[in-house]
């Protein structure tokens, strides 16, 4: 079996090269069968692949302990779910995991293309088996998934495996990386048209037009990865905390920030014929940094202490990394007069230049995660020293940039295209500008001294309170006009235009997520060891531990303390946070006591027994607000589904055309 | 032009602002990933930066008293007395042979003063970084 797994992914990697040079040579002489059999080839590609995760995946879930990759992260014990989930748990079957993706994605592009840009289709399958290749070749020659468990020469099990580790095993986290790994993946389709457009040196947009969809989705998946992980981050982890700049962390963020000025800035081409040059450079930079975020978290290249060329991953990123930036440049170069602007910019205060700073600042802080996430690299290139950089740095750095690109998105979308008069101005912002500015004082005037959370407080309320009006304002002349009441009005707007409402929702979902961010700077935190009957006072609340309890099952052994949770005497709850020790591993984890709420969340880690062995370490922290993130997220996410509807007026077009079609079929029997 | 000079001038001032807030950071925050060796090696300058050391925890020389952790680093057969001062609680990792992380300044008495500690525990069956391409030979370790 192991030998069939090995070979069906060793096949798929001819079949991808085959791909690869069938289409793009089949497209250079014209041969049209070249061109097909090449598109078959991806279609085998995705079955290959297929068989050998299928196997891998088949030998997590039985438990086939040859496999050194089953018995490194599987094991009898495991739920199910866990068992499906370390398929991407461990190095080499993440990395297949990646492929098996690219190559679903490749088909279903071919597939749903086989009619469409015929002209450009084989360069589009040309880039997407380049990047299929370079997996592949990490499958089979660098990190492979099918290493058998040998002892002097014959293949051996071992009697039980260690188990997934016990932080990935969480439902959150068990579908954080599918979710992470959709949206990476899923950003070589747009790369891989735009490339395939430059080749060809198409005219118009058809690749912006095909590939908005994807591109949504894509950054839809990689908006819910990016939340998934800092609700795992919070619940599981037990450091109190959502966000740490942590290198893994960061390197999720990466292409968001990037794939978000991307989302943006393709309007500008859509609508003015501008940013030509700057959208091939926007989405080549989040395919790379979707690669280079695989090579972050695959390689252990920032986090180890160790020097960087360890382990052969890391050179192969580099090596494709770098022949990915030239050939790119390489395009982008000759064929520059292709991308000739259409438009100018105008004013300072348009449309335009709000989109300008929005791709700016995104970028900015791109560059400047990057830079913190890199730091160690580049200062050990430059002066040998290795150096990193803390949370600190980020926070100093990107709350500044966070509060600049809320207040855009408060105020972009109501600029005018070209120029906005003062008038419009006054119109827009007059009474969400003075609601602010009075939201403000009575903050200040309650006591509240943070400046950053002034200010953002402030913005938020000013954001919150244009997207509100516009909504309010589209929706009262739809409802004026049509005699509907005010909520079925707003939705009927709100269909109409469902890429600008939906994004609408989305900015609305960003600045419920700052006002959570913004509860960070009140947090409250404290450390205690205490045994039964020892009480924490923690703002306004009192914490009391009434029970110590251990026990253990198969999977892991555990600590558990009952703690009461009372305000102003007024018993509310209790929590019970738990500290686990998982055998198989031997790793422990958290399993915080959480209670969330609209205001604020009490938070308790079992940090661990006391030295003595009788008290437990109670870490409690109330954290305000972080509801609101969690919310905020759900907001994005449906402001994103919201704009993958079709457009009312589009809907109606393409219902005629079906009829159309109907007919036509309809008159054959005659 | 003249219009592009406003962006022009618009845009320098966002990017001054950051890279000045970039590079006032980095001095305030960053940390020295040192080996043991390279610490020894570092003179006075050892006393004056924050640090980040890395290595395995010495058997047996986990200390408790009053609050604070005492133990020995080791790597390469040199040696480290760490004393963690932090209010955390010490992950669970952290045990006698366990690969640990101390964030920390060196202080004058030859004793490194963590306020934070990382650490991991190599796992049953993992191999070591850099020797992924080798089947784990069996008979597999079962100790950690």
């Amino acid at each position: 079996m192991e030998n069939v797994a090995s070979l069906a992914v060793l096949l798929a990697f001819c079949a991808a090269l085959y791909a690869l040079f069938a289409s793009v040579i089949g497209r250079i002489q014209r041969k049209p069968f070249l061109i097909v059999s090449g598109e078959r080839a991806v279609y085998c590609v995705w079955a290959l692949i297929s068989i050998g995760s299928g196997i891998l995946v088949y030998g997590l879930v039985t438990g086939d302990f040859r496999f050194s990759y089953v018995a490194q992260h599987s094991n009898r014990s495991m739920p199910l779910l866990y068992k499906f989930a370390a398929w991407w748990g461990g190095q080499e079957g993440s990395l297949l995991f990646w492929s098996w993706l690219l190559s679903t994605y490749s088909a279903v592009v071919v597939f749903t293309n086989r009619r469409k840009h015929r002209d450009m289709m084989p360069y589009v399958v040309g880039v997407l088996m380049f990047v299929q290749t370079f997996f592949l070749v990490l499958n089979n020659f660098v990190v492979g998934p099918f290493k058998m468990l040998s002892m002097e020469g014959s293949i051996t099990a071992v009697p039980d495996g260690n188990g997934l580790n016990p932080l990935l095993q969480y439902p959150a986290m068990a579908i954080h990386p599918p979710m992470l790994y959709l949206g990476y993946v899923g950003f070589a389709v747009p790369f891989a048209f735009a490339i395939a457009s430059l080749i060809t040196r198409q005219p118009g947009e058809a690749w912006i037009h095909t590939t908005r969809r994807w591109t949504l989705i894509t950054w839809l998946f990689q908006s819910t990865g990016v939340m998934l992980g800092m609700a795992w981050a919070y619940h599981v982890l037990g450091w109190g905390g959502y966000w740490g700049w942590d290198p893994v962390e960061n390197a999720s963020l990466l292409p968001w920030l990037s794939g978000t000025a991307f989302l943006h800035s393709v309007m500008m081409q859509e609508k003015k014929g501008m940013m030509k040059v700057w959208n091939i450079v926007l989405i080549s930079t989040t395919f790379l940094l979707c690669i280079l975020g695989t090579s972050l978290t695959r390689t252990g290249l920032v986090q180890s202490v160790h020097a960087f060329a360890q382990g052969p991953l890391g050179k192969y990123f580099t090596s494709f990394l770098a022949i990915c930036i030239a050939g790119i440049a390489f395009l982008i170069l000759d064929r520059l007069q292709y991308l000739k602007s259409e438009a100018q910019l105008e004013s300072v205060i348009s449309r335009e230049s709000s989109f300008l700073f929005n791709n700016l600042i995104l970028l900015a802080s791109c560059f400047a995660v990057l830079w913190g996430t890199l730091f160690p690299v580049i200062s050990e290139a430059v002066s040998g020293e290795k150096i990193s950089l803390d949370q600190v740095w980020f926070n100093k750095l990107m709350i500044p940039i966070g509060l600049f690109l809320l207040i855009l998105t408060g105020v972009g979308p109501l600029f005018a295209w070209r120029r906005t008069s003062l008038e419009s101005l006054r119109r827009n912002f007059q009474w969400p500008g003075i609601a602010s500015v009075v939201l403000v004082g009575v903050l200040l005037a309650a006591g509240i001294r943070n400046f950053y959370a002034l200010i953002s407080f402030g913005f938020c309320l000013f954001v919150a309170l244009t997207v509100l009006m516009e909504f309010y304002k589209g929706g009262r002349a739809i409802a004026a006009k049509n005699n509907m009441n005010l909520l079925r009005a707003t939705v009927e707007l709100t269909h109409r235009n469902t890429r600008r409402y939906g994004g609408y929702l989305v900015h609305m979902g960003i600045v419920l997520m700052f006002v959570g961010f913004t509860g960070a700077a009140f947090k409250l935190a404290d450390v205690k060891e205490m045994n039964v009957g020892d009480t924490l006072k923690m703002g306004h609340y009192d914490l009391k531990v009434v029970d110590l309890k251990e026990g253990e099952n198969d999977n892991y052994s555990w600590h558990r303390a009952t703690v009461l949770v009372s305000r102003h005497g007024d018993v509310l709850y209790t929590l019970e946070p738990e500290k686990r020790f998982y055998k198989a591993s031997r790793q422990g984890t958290s399993e915080v006591g959480v209670r969330p709420g609209l205001l604020e969340d009490v938070y308790l880690n079992f940090g661990g027994m006391s030295d003595d062995g009788v008290r437990a370490v109670i870490q409690a922290y109330v954290f305000p607000l972080v509801s609101w993130i969690w919310i905020g997220g759900l907001v994005l996410i449906g402001g994103t589904l919201v704009c993958l509807v079709p457009s009312k007026i589009k809907m109606q077009y393409a219902r005629t055309e079906v009829v159309g079609i109907t007919r036509k079929y309809a008159e054959v029997p005659k | 032009m003249k219009k592009y000079g406003k962006f022009a001038a618009l845009i320098a001032v966002v990017i001054a602002a950051l890279v000045w807030l970039a590079s006032t950071g980095v001095s305030e925050t960053k940390t020295y990933y040192k080996t043991i060796a390279e610490v020894g090696q570092m003179g006075d300058r050892a006393y004056a930066e924050r640090l980040r050391v890395a290595g395995d925890v010495a058997s047996g020389s986990i200390q408790r008293a009053n609050g604070q952790v005492n133990f020995t680093l080791t790597q390469d057969k040199r040696e480290l007395k760490v004393a963690y001062t932090g209010s955390d609680p010490l992950p669970d990792t952290f045990r006698d042979g366990a690969q640990a992380l101390a964030d920390g300044r060196m202080g004058h008495d030859g004793v490194f003063h963590a306020s934070k500690i990382q650490a991991k525990c190599a796992s049953k069956y993992e191999a070591k970084p850099g020797q992924l391409r080798a089947a784990p030979a069996l008979p597999v370790n079962k100790t950690t």
